[in-house]
Order: C-alpha cells, then sequence, then structure tokens
C-alpha cells in the first residue's frame, strides 16, 4: 500500500495501510502516544484501498479490507477515512483473535481490579467508560474486552474511545481539546469524535486486572439495579463474544470461570451522573 | 412397546459446570454448549455409564428425590430423554 503504519493497542500489533495518507495522518496523530514496536510482526492488517484505481482522485471511497472481508460493507467517503481504519481494527480483532476471549464489553480498572460493561451499542458502556476514566479510573477499552483463559485475568484493548452524538459534549467539556480527534459529522453511526485515553491508561495498557464486577447497562429509564444470575450473565456474554465459539472448549472454561468469580448486575440509569453514582456503589460492595 | 433405552454422552465427551441453578454442558465432540436447568443434570446423573429406560431411571431418582409418583416422573423423563437425544447429549441403546 502507498501509506502504511503499525500502532500497538494491548496486545494486538496493526498494520494498517491506506491508498491515501490522510487516514494514516490521523490515525497516527490519535495514536501518537502508544508504544511502538515496528519490528514486532503484526497480529491483524487493515486496509483502506480505493474501489477503482481512478477514485482515488475522483470523489475518492474508501473500501475496509484486511485478513477478513465484510462483502457487503459500504464503502465510506475519504473524509470518514479515520472511521473507516477503526472499523477495520475492530473487524480484523472481532474475527481473527485467538489467544483470547474477546468480550464486546467497556472496561474500567481500579486498584487492579476491573469493572466489565457489557451492551449492546447505545446501552451506554462507552460513554460511562470514558467518564469514569477521567475521574479516577485506568480506562482499558470502551469497545473490547479481552480475558485471559489461562489466569482469567481481563485485558485492556484501550483504543481511541469512539465518543457519539450526545457523548461528545459531555466529554469534551472535560478533558483538554488536543486529547480530542476531527469531529467526524453524519456518519452512518452518527457524529463521532475520538478521545484519546490518558497518557497513564496507555502506559499500563499491557497490565492485566482480575474482574471484580460485570454490568449490563442500559442508558434510559428510571435508575435501577437488578442482580444477575450466573446463568444468564454467562448466556448473555457469550452473546457479547465474537470468538466464544472459536475458541471451543477454552472459551467455554474462560466464560464459565469469569461468571462464577465475578458478580453480575443490569443497571439502568436516566443519566451519566446516576450511571456513576450506581457504579460506585456496587463497586464499593464488590470489593469489600 | 418396550420402552425406549438410551445411553448417556461418555463422559469424557462432556464437560459439566453448575453454575447457579442451571448447568452447563461442552459438548467436546460437537463443540456446542448446552444451558440446562434440573431434572437434565439430575438424569444424566443417574443414568451413568449404564443403558437406561425412563422408568429405571425414574427408579433410580426416586431413592434421591422426592419425585412423587414413578409413573408420572417416568412419562416426563421421556420427554426429557427424547429432547437430549435430539441434542446429542444421550443416544438410543
Amino acid at each position: 500500500m502507498r501509506y502504511a503504519t503499525r500502532i500497538a493497542v494491548g496486545p494486538v500489533q496493526f498494520r494498517i495501510g491506506s491508498d491515501w495518507r490522510a487516514p494514516i495522518a490521523a490515525i497516527e496523530r490519535l495514536y501518537a502516544g502508544y508504544p511502538r514496536d515496528d519490528a514486532r510482526p503484526a497480529d491483524a492488517a487493515v486496509r483502506l484501498f480505493a474501489a477503482r484505481p481512478w477514485r482515488r482522485w475522483l470523489r475518492p471511497s474508501v473500501h475496509i479490507g484486511g485478513d477478513f472481508t465484510v462483502p457487503d460493507a459500504l464503502p465510506l467517503p475519504l473524509s470518514m477515512g479515520l472511521l473507516a481504519a477503526e472499523m477495520g481494527m475492530n473487524l480484523q480483532v472481532a474475527l481473527g483473535w485467538r489467544r483470547h476471549l474477546l468480550l464486546h464489553a467497556s472496561a474500567v480498572a481500579r486498584d487492579g481490579r476491573a469493572l466489565v460493561m457489557s451492551g449492546e451499542s447505545g446501552s451506554g458502556k462507552s460513554t460511562l467508560a470514558a467518564l469514569l476514566g477521567e475521574e479516577g479510573w485506568r480506562l482499558m477499552g470502551d469497545e473490547f474486552t479481552l480475558v485471559d483463559p489461562v489466569s482469567g485475568d481481563a485485558l485492556a484493548f484501550p483504543r481511541a474511545v469512539s465518543l457519539k452524538n450526545a457523548a461528545i459534549g459531555e466529554v469534551a467539556e472535560r478533558v483538554a481539546p488536543e486529547r480530542l480527534g476531527p469531529l467526524l459529522a453524519r456518519t452512518p453511526k452518527g457524529d463521532i469524535r475520538h478521545l484519546i485515553p490518558r497518557a497513564e491508561a496507555i502506559a499500563a495498557m499491557h497490565e492485566p486486572a482480575r474482574p471484580a464486577l460485570i454490568l449490563f447497562p442500559r442508558f434510559g429509564g428510571a435508575a435501577a439495579v437488578e442482580p444477575m444470575g450466573e446463568g444468564e450473565a454467562f448466556v448473555r456474554l457469550t452473546e457479547a463474544s465474537t470468538n466464544y465459539v472459536a475458541l471451543g472448549e477454552a472459551g467455554f472454561a474462560t466464560l464459565a470461570r469469569l461468571v462464577r468469580e465475578t458478580p453480575a448486575f443490569a443497571v439502568s440509569y436516566p443519566d451519566s451522573a446516576s450511571g456513576r453514582a450506581l457504579v460506585e456503589g456496587l463497586w464499593a460492595e464488590a470489593v469489600r | 412397546m418396550a420402552d425406549p433405552l438410551y445411553r448417556a454422552a461418555p463422559p469424557a465427551a462432556l464437560r459439566v459446570e453448575p453454575l447457579g441453578e442451571l448447568t452447563l454442558i461442552f459438548d467436546r465432540r460437537s463443540m456446542q454448549t448446552h444451558v440446562v436447568a434440573p431434572p437434565i443434570p439430575q438424569i444424566l446423573d443417574a443414568m451413568g455409564d449404564d443403558i437406561c429406560s425412563a422408568a429405571a431411571i425414574a427408579e433410580r431418582l426416586s431413592v434421591a428425590f422426592d419425585i412423587g409418583r414413578a409413573g408420572d416422573a417416568a412419562s416426563i423423563i421421556a420427554e426429557r430423554l427424547d429432547e437430549l437425544a435430539a441434542l446429542g447429549l444421550v443416544a438410543a441403546a
């Protein structure tokens, strides 16, 4: 590819190639503070390529490729090249990673223990993790959490946080402007702006944390906390894992251990402040 | 017609993890995960390595559990055995 870069997010080393300079420059800016080891082989390759050679100049549109591809994914306009790169990174990890159980969940840590939050898009897991990451917690990741089959520990995947719509303003007023990427307006997922995690979170990205609490957040509705049985938590986390089936018995054993050792709750909250208060209350109980 | 006879999957084929009120069963042959509730784990336990009919399993379970009239229990167990056979956790013998 004409332009390429390498970045390491948690245990995953990415090689990102592109027909254009702009998405690579944007990625390099967001990930400038991440440790680099260019000699290490890439675990996942992401390619952003033009649909036809001339499309590199004429109404350029970005196709996402790599070791795994989604055949019906729509190309994105070049102005959204950064989003395309992020989607490509997510795709390669979601479909290709085998070393750990991969949960579609955000996570934050405190005192070496992890809070894992699993939910669909719109559940608020990403925003809650981003806000907690500014308030004394270590952000481990806003999208994926890896669980080590041997130790049972959670491992961080602290990619740049993908803030969406209302969350952009809420987080932007708390952080220095240089920690925010460009506003990507009206993408297929709405408005998006990336947040660079705090330097301490990036520096600690290889430090595992023992899961202490699992939450299934739901944004909207009155504040409520519902304890969740181990069986239901297990089933919901198999649905939230992109590689549970591929891992076979290792995935089964890892997830059974996780839900047996970690209390789980479904929580609803009307706004971020009450969400954070619920989290702090449940955390105090969980680590007592 | 004689009661159908079944044999449980060999113990080495299954990994069983009790989880609260439910039990997880990972079948190493199919790589499938089954989430089951009572009386499924108890039925599999009662079968052991033997070839069993529903009536024989009801008889064994009645020793350990208060399962009411053996005839009613046997018909319920027969339905569960049919479902377990469809999942591959027991096989017709």
